[in-house]
């Protein structure tokens, strides 16, 4: 892991553990008397949304401030693509107010990188989701809730059978996930009607199903994502009940899964579509708390790309190794 | 006129020779060695492979309109200096190619210039809108005798109008030259869709879009006997459907791009815009196919589909980017490199493929000519053991968007002799 966050790619099964070990640990203290920690005073965060999302913006800004560094909110109101200022253009604005990391959420993929790599800016670039490519910081919480769960909390994920539901073409959730669970040894299998898998998703190292029904009683952890309403105009599925009935999770799909098994759901949800009320209010739907730590995971985050010098994660080991 | 007498070039590579030139012709070709004629000027090229001046059937020039990307001149001499004496100007102008009023005036601005013929390509349809013809014939009967038609970076979708378009250009030995691209298939595309766009999360650009309207296409122009050209053919599938319309008969012809020869689209990895262009990069199996083609005749020409674009239309987020790179002053070299120093072609296919061909499908007279006695005097002087650093500060195009930027590309372009004028000598305009 470099300074920036981009994609999980970025991040080898070290990095990743790191990162959720030491969210478990700013858990704990942020819990305990001192919940505000001094570690990032005087450094500054800027969320750089291109993109409506309050739940990630509110989520950074809790673990920004949480870590006691000044944040600096940019909501860009349509990128460059709708012909406001270029991106290039803000990224400078931004750096020469003293910006030391971007929070960038993009519509159009790959704009954290460019972001990053184009000799734009100096500070840390962290990817809070770019088009349909990456949600870095996503698949952290998510593989954070899945080990408290699952793995009492420590270590890796490995032989944890994970299956993500929905549209799999659309979404970065399903992209970084699968990129972070196979890393952290989980089995992923991807289920979707054949018209929400991108081609070429033959290569990803995932199980490809069409049917939700054959994996429930395999399934450790069950992540549903959000079926968009506009994609019926488009002709993914003939209709919002058809996909309903074939792949929503409804209470009687949720009790053939394994006792232990819980469900998991990036937010926000579509009750009655994707996902039935009762599964998404019963105690195995871990969805709130899955927002819960993605403070946590987003606090680990900053603290290891701006905690130490610029080498980041490293700096914290050796940190810890001398303390 | 100045005369010239070229001492020791290589004509397709062959044995060395002396080239006397007066008057805009070839008016000798001696043994090397031989006394140039009084009052010429040499043209060391001792070493140099000699070629019939490149011909380029697939130009964008930005003028009128877009003269902050390219002009006519600007273009003509990044033509030059890639080895080309004429290049066939694309007609998405603003206003666009569609009339003979400014099919002329592209015409006039390419005189002016004097570095090369400057042939317009007339629209297709209106304003490319796709709607309704354009007025073909009055473009054909301009003083830019219009041959080439083309709604290029839109594709003539409508079958109706592609039919029609097919025969009526019959009439003057015209030809519609298509952008092959089913629209609802390509709708928001981004990149080739395939391995790289899943894990990238672009919007993919199947290899069936391009297919699809090819396979249409030749059909049509079998039925009504039509002249088809496919522009930047650029998958493994479209050559296999050309090459079985060939087989048939049917009157068709097909370019592809030096980049699409040379680069792939795992390069879309790094999100840089430079390498966005439509088509779009595919994979190496595609590159594979094209290379083959190429070589066998099943496509007929190389075309640069040169596309300039100024800094800010590439230096963003790939999805704001255009599409688009330049190609006149690299051609030629990607063409060793992907195609000579690989086996593949010969010089004489090099001609062929780069001059003969394309001059005949343009319909052009006095390009694409054998170096002969009397023939005229384009040609382009070649250091093909030579190399090069690719500078995009340093090319001519006023655009910068080179997807070849720091590459290190083989053969060079030594001198350029437009109708028995050098335009280039010693790798530099005169």
């Amino acid at each position: 892991m470099t300074r920036h966050l981009l994609s999980c790619e970025d991040l080898t099964a070290e990095d990743a553990i790191l990162i959720l070990d030491t969210a478990k640990r700013l858990g704990e203290l942020s819990t305990g008397p001192m919940r505000k920690l001094p570690t990032l005073r005087g450094r500054t965060v800027v969320n750089l949304f291109f993109e409506d999302s309050t739940r990630t913006r509110i989520s950074f800004e809790a673990a920004a401030k949480r870590l006691s560094a000044d944040v600096i909110n940019f909501a860009a109101k349509g990128s460059s693509v709708e012909k406001g200022e270029s991106l290039k253009d803000t990224a400078m604005t931004l750096e020469a107010m003293g910006a030391d990391a971007v929070v960038i959420r993009h519509p159009a993929s790959g704009a954290p990188y460019r972001l990053a790599n184009a000799g734009w800016i100096g500070g840390s670039v962290i990817n809070a989701g770019d088009g349909t490519h990456a949600h870095p910081t996503q698949a952290l919480l998510d593989a954070y809730t899945m080990r408290e769960h699952l793995r009492s909390g420590t270590g890796d994920l490995q032989g944890l059978r994970v299956c993500i539901v929905g549209d799999i073409l659309h979404s970065r959730v399903a992209r970084s996930n699968v990129t972070l669970l196979t890393t952290l040894g989980a089995d992923v299998t991807l289920v979707a009607p054949p018209t929400l898998l991108p081609i070429g998703v033959e290569e990803w190292p995932a199980t490809i199903s069409y049917s939700l029904d054959d994996h429930l009683p395999e399934t450790d952890a069950l992540m549903m994502l959000r079926v968009q309403n506009e994609r019926m105009n488009s002709a993914y599925f003939p209709s919002a009940r058809e996909y309903s009935r074939r792949y929503g999770l409804t209470s009687s799909r949720m009790s053939r899964m394994p006792e232990h098994a819980i469900v998991l759901h990036p937010g926000p949800i579509n009750r009655g579509m994707e996902i039935a009320s009762e599964v998404a209010d019963s105690p195995r739907a871990v969805i709130i708390e899955q927002v819960r730590n993605g403070v946590i995971t987003r606090m680990a985050v900053l603290y290891l790309l701006l905690g130490g010098s610029e080498s980041g994660l490293g700096d914290l080991v050796d940190e810890e190794a001398t303390a | 006129m100045t005369t010239w007498h070229i001492a020791g070039a290589q004509p397709l590579g062959g044995e060395p020779v002396d080239i006397a030139i007066s008057d805009g012709t070839i008016s000798a070709i001696l043994p090397t060695g031989s006394t140039p004629a009084p009052h010429s000027t040499l043209i060391e090229a001792h070493g140099l492979i000699a070629l019939p001046g490149l011909v380029d059937l697939h130009t964008h020039l930005r003028e009128p309109g877009r003269e902050d990307a390219e002009t006519v001149e600007s273009g003509c001499r990044a033509a030059a200096l890639g080895g080309f004496t004429a290049v066939h100007a694309m007609a998405n102008t603003d206003p666009v190619a569609d009339s003979a009023g400014v099919v002329e005036q592209v015409w006039r601005l390419g005189q002016t210039a004097g570095l090369c013929d400057v042939h317009p390509v007339g629209a297709v349809t209106v304003g490319l809108q796709g709607e309704r013809l354009a007025e073909i014939g009055a473009m054909a009967d301009s003083a830019a005798r219009v041959r080439i038609f083309s709604d290029d970076g839109h594709c003539v979708n409508d079958a109706l109008l592609m039919r029609r378009a097919l025969e009526y250009t019959k009439a003057f030995d015209g030809v519609v030259a298509q952008h092959a691209q089913e629209k609802r298939l390509t709708e928001g595309a981004q990149m080739h869709e395939g391995v790289v766009s899943s894990r990238l999360g672009l919007t993919g650009w199947p290899a069936v879009a391009e297919e699809a309207i090819i396979a249409r296409d030749v059909l049509l122009a079998e039925h009504v006997d039509g002249r088809l050209h496919v522009c930047h053919v650029s998958t493994a599938g479209s050559v296999e459907i050309i090459r079985h319309a060939k087989a048939r008969g049917v009157k068709v012809t097909a370019e592809v791009t030096p980049h699409h020869l040379m680069l792939t689209d795992d390069l879309v990895e790094t999100y840089d815009p430079v390498y966005k262009v439509n088509p779009p990069l595919r994979t190496a199996r595609d590159v594979v196919a094209l290379r083959a083609a190429l070589a066998d005749g099943t496509i007929d020409a190389v075309a640069t589909d040169h596309a300039p674009h100024p800094s800010e239309s590439k230096d963003c987020e790939w999805a704001a980017a255009a599409m688009g790179m330049l190609g006149l002053e690299t051609a030629l070299s990607v063409v060793i490199e992907t195609m000579v120093n690989t086996g593949l072609m010969g010089w004489a296919e090099v001609a062929d493929r780069m001059s003969i061909r394309p001059a005949r499908i343009g319909g052009l007279e006095g390009q694409g000519r054998p170096l002969a006695v009397g023939e005229p005097a384009n040609l382009v002087l070649v250091d093909a053991g030579a190399s090069w650093v690719v500078d995009p500060a340093a090319m001519a195009s006023r655009s910068r968007n080179t997807p070849y930027r720091a590459l290190t590309l083989p053969g060079r372009v030594v001198a350029t002799i437009y109708r028995g004028r050098p335009t280039v000598l010693e790798g530099r305009l005169v």
